[in-house]
């Protein structure tokens, strides 16, 4: 499989975060008292770069190994194999002392705002965490300094610091959330679906926010989504996941104009648009049927089952990420005859 | 007084006694519902938007208590004893849910769910019962109807599971289905095939459906009216084009023009309605959208602007409408 360079033109440094031929088995037990472990292949094979101040989203269906590939990449959950290289130094099985300091770079924001926060700590002291831990020789006072200035950053009220989370709506907490994750300045962090849980009229505000604290401090984000409007609006590249496998990787512009896989082909149609004429006449692919099951994968290609120019050949070989342009790759046997 | 309306709302009100005190979800909501036709009804969280139909269709929780006047065709429906609304809803009027494995028991098999409306309401026998559930569930796409009606809930994915909550609504041939976020629970491929679905099967029974979602992509696709609702309040109403093309509504102009666009590049940052929205419990006096509203003016803050008809179907709760 070739590695995958960035389209980033405006800068041509090294990327921050390199990962290669990922995976994440998880072990299931087999169905039977004495029958055998399963294995399921949550994510079966990543590769991609990541540069500094550049957004990927990563996009598909529930259980299609996005949120654990995010979790896989901060090694919150150990990779079954490859490689996550950080700076150029691979941290996949590193010891936990030498993860520690790494961690003030690499943060992660969570669906769920409530859930997510500690609900008997204020969040003056939820947000001050991460200092008290990676900055144990800031003084209680600095610490309150950057933890209100912080607040302010991502529009809290510096005043509401000893208020606890179940005072805070959806929206807020998720600010909370950010401002947990911005504290140490970091340089990558992981959105976990951070504005599905949102209402429409406070999504814009986050989408916002994380935008400006991208511009700010130069961050990376990894956006893990399954709502493409929104991804196309926030990311500069795109990586389409199914049963942990990467469907097509390419930059926004490419994989919207004209995107080459059926899956992605699929899935853009899939969205309505908020648009009544637009809605009603634009063509549509609809795939039939569900998910199979991650624990029995299609043989070849995972996406044969539902796809709808499947053919013979699909069953037998598995595609690999092909590179059809400087900055489009597409997993299909048929990308050229199908688009 | 006769209309062809199948549903006709006047003044309906929903209150929950809360030990914070009363909350007033639903307030003075009107609106009629024709055959065949699709009425989107969009707001957000808490704006009431599933409360008007939990009041209607008897289902409130027990704290809440409904007034106003609902009619089924001819007769009032509002408040009825459950023995007298057992007779519409389910039958005539039928209901589904976002969640659809929290709606269907999950002790039961699919086959027990299905028949026993029939059973009940129609008078079939547990063979004819079972022969029309697998007819139904072959027409909404499940495959090997005969063989999976026999199955528990848990044994069908999301998709297959709101499938199956939309054939059990079907059963009766109801004249209106309200449809509560159906899709929002599913994956967007899974959410098109529902949609298609839902498309179809109204252009087969006719049937006049609601479709209340916070999905203003849905509406666009699928509805002929839409009702917007914020605070407990309608704030505007129009057909699918006059809401999308000519919205007269702060909130519902902010709604739109927030929403990012697959078929748009955008470099820009997004609009964003500021603030969040209003707690039930603690309205501000006047205009319930004041704090977020771009074009507020004094009046909006003392006075509460009453939802105003403007045009033929249109009506829109604003002091802007006013002309001054």
């Amino acid at each position: 499989m070739t590695a995958i360079t960035a389209h980033k033109p405006k800068k041509a440094t090294s990327p921050i975060l390199s990962v290669r031929d990922l995976k994440v088995h998880f072990s299931v037990p087999g169905k039977g008292l004495f029958a055998p472990d399963r294995k399921l292949r949550a994510v079966d094979g990543v590769n991609f770069d990541l540069y500094p101040g550049e957004t990927l989203g990563v996009v598909g269906e529930s259980g299609c190994g996005k949120s654990t590939l995010g979790r896989a990449i901060l090694q919150l959950i150990p990779p079954s194999s490859g490689q996550v290289a950080w700076l150029g130094k691979d941290i996949v099985g590193a010891p936990h002392r030498e993860m520690q300091p790494l961690r003030r770079d690499l943060q992660i924001i969570f669906q769920d705002p409530l859930a997510s926060l500690n609900p008997r700590m204020t969040i003056g002291e939820i947000i001050a965490e991460p200092l008290v831990t990676h900055k144990p020789e800031l003084g209680k006072d600095e610490i309150k300094v950057r933890v209100k200035r912080m607040m302010a950053r991502v529009g809290l009220l510096p005043q509401m610091i000893n208020r606890y989370p179940h005072e805070f709506s959806g929206g807020q907490c998720q600010r909370i959330g950010i401002a947990r994750a911005m504290i140490l300045e970091p340089k990558l962090i992981v959105c976990d679906e951070p504005v599905s849980a949102l209402d429409v009229s406070i999504q814009a505000q986050i989408v916002n926010l994380l935008q400006e604290l991208q511009r700010e401090f130069d961050l990376s984000l990894i956006f893990i989504s399954h709502d493409l409007s929104i991804v196309r609006h926030i990311c500069h590249r795109i990586m389409v996941l199914y049963l942990g496998n990467v469907m097509e990787l390419a930059d926004r512009d490419s994989i919207y104009a004209a995107p080459r896989h059926p899956y992605t082909k699929a899935l853009i149609s899939a969205v309505p648009i908020p648009d009544p004429e637009i809605e009603r006449n634009k063509e549509r692919i609809v795939l039939t049927g569900d998910l199979p099951s991650p624990l029995s994968p299609p043989s070849g290609c995972v996406f044969r089952t539902r796809c709808p120019f499947a053919q013979d050949k699909c069953a037998t070989a598995s595609p690999t990420l092909d590179r059809v342009s400087e900055t489009q790759e597409v997993a299909c046997h048929f990308h050229d005859s199908i688009s | 007084m006769t209309t062809n309306h199948i549903l006709t709302v006047e003044n309906l009100t929903a209150r929950f006694q809360t030990p914070d005190g009363e909350v007033a979800a639903v307030n003075n909501v009107n609106f009629h519902l024709d055959p065949g036709e699709t009425l989107g009804v969009v707001g957000e969280s808490g704006s009431g938007k599933t409360q008007i139909f939990m009041s209607i269709m008897g289902l409130l929780a027990k704290n809440g208590t409904s007034s106003g006047s609902v009619r089924y065709k001819d007769s009032e429906i509002l408040n009825l004893p459950a023995r007298e609304l057992n007779k519409i809803r389910g039958v005539s009027m039928s209901m589904i849910f976002q969640d659809p494995m929290t709606s269907l028991n999950p002790y039961l098999k699919i086959s027990k769910q299905m028949t026993e409306v029939l059973v009940e309401h129609r008078g079939m026998s547990e063979a004819e019962a079972l022969k029309r559930a697998i007819a139904m569930l072959d027409r909404v796409g499940i495959p090997g109807a005969a063989q999976r009606v026999h199955m528990y809930p848990h044994e069908f994915s999301g998709g297959m599971r709101q499938r199956v909550m939309i054939a059990m609504a079907l059963l009766c041939d109801p004249e209106v289905l309200i449809a509560d976020e159906p899709t929002t629970a599913l994956d967007v491929t899974v959410q098109a095939q529902i949609l298609d679905l839902l498309r179809d099967l109204q252009k087969d029974f006719n049937t006049a459906t609601v479709m209340i979602t916070h999905d203003l992509g849905v509406v666009a696709g699928l509805c002929d009216r839409v009702m917007v609702m914020y605070g407990g309040r309608v704030v505007e109403t129009g057909s699918v084009r006059d809401i999308y093309y000519d919205s007269h509504h702060p909130y519902t102009e902010g709604l739109l023009k927030s929403m990012p666009r697959i078929d748009h590049a955008n470099e820009e940052s997004l609009f964003a309605i500021p603030g969040q929205p209003p707690n039930l419990q603690n309205l501000p006096t006047g205009c319930a959208y004041q704090e977020r509203c771009g074009y507020v003016m004094d009046r909006c803050c003392a006075e509460r602007p009453v939802l105003t008809v403007f045009d033929q179907g249109r009506a829109s709760a604003c002091f802007r409408e006013d002309g001054q």
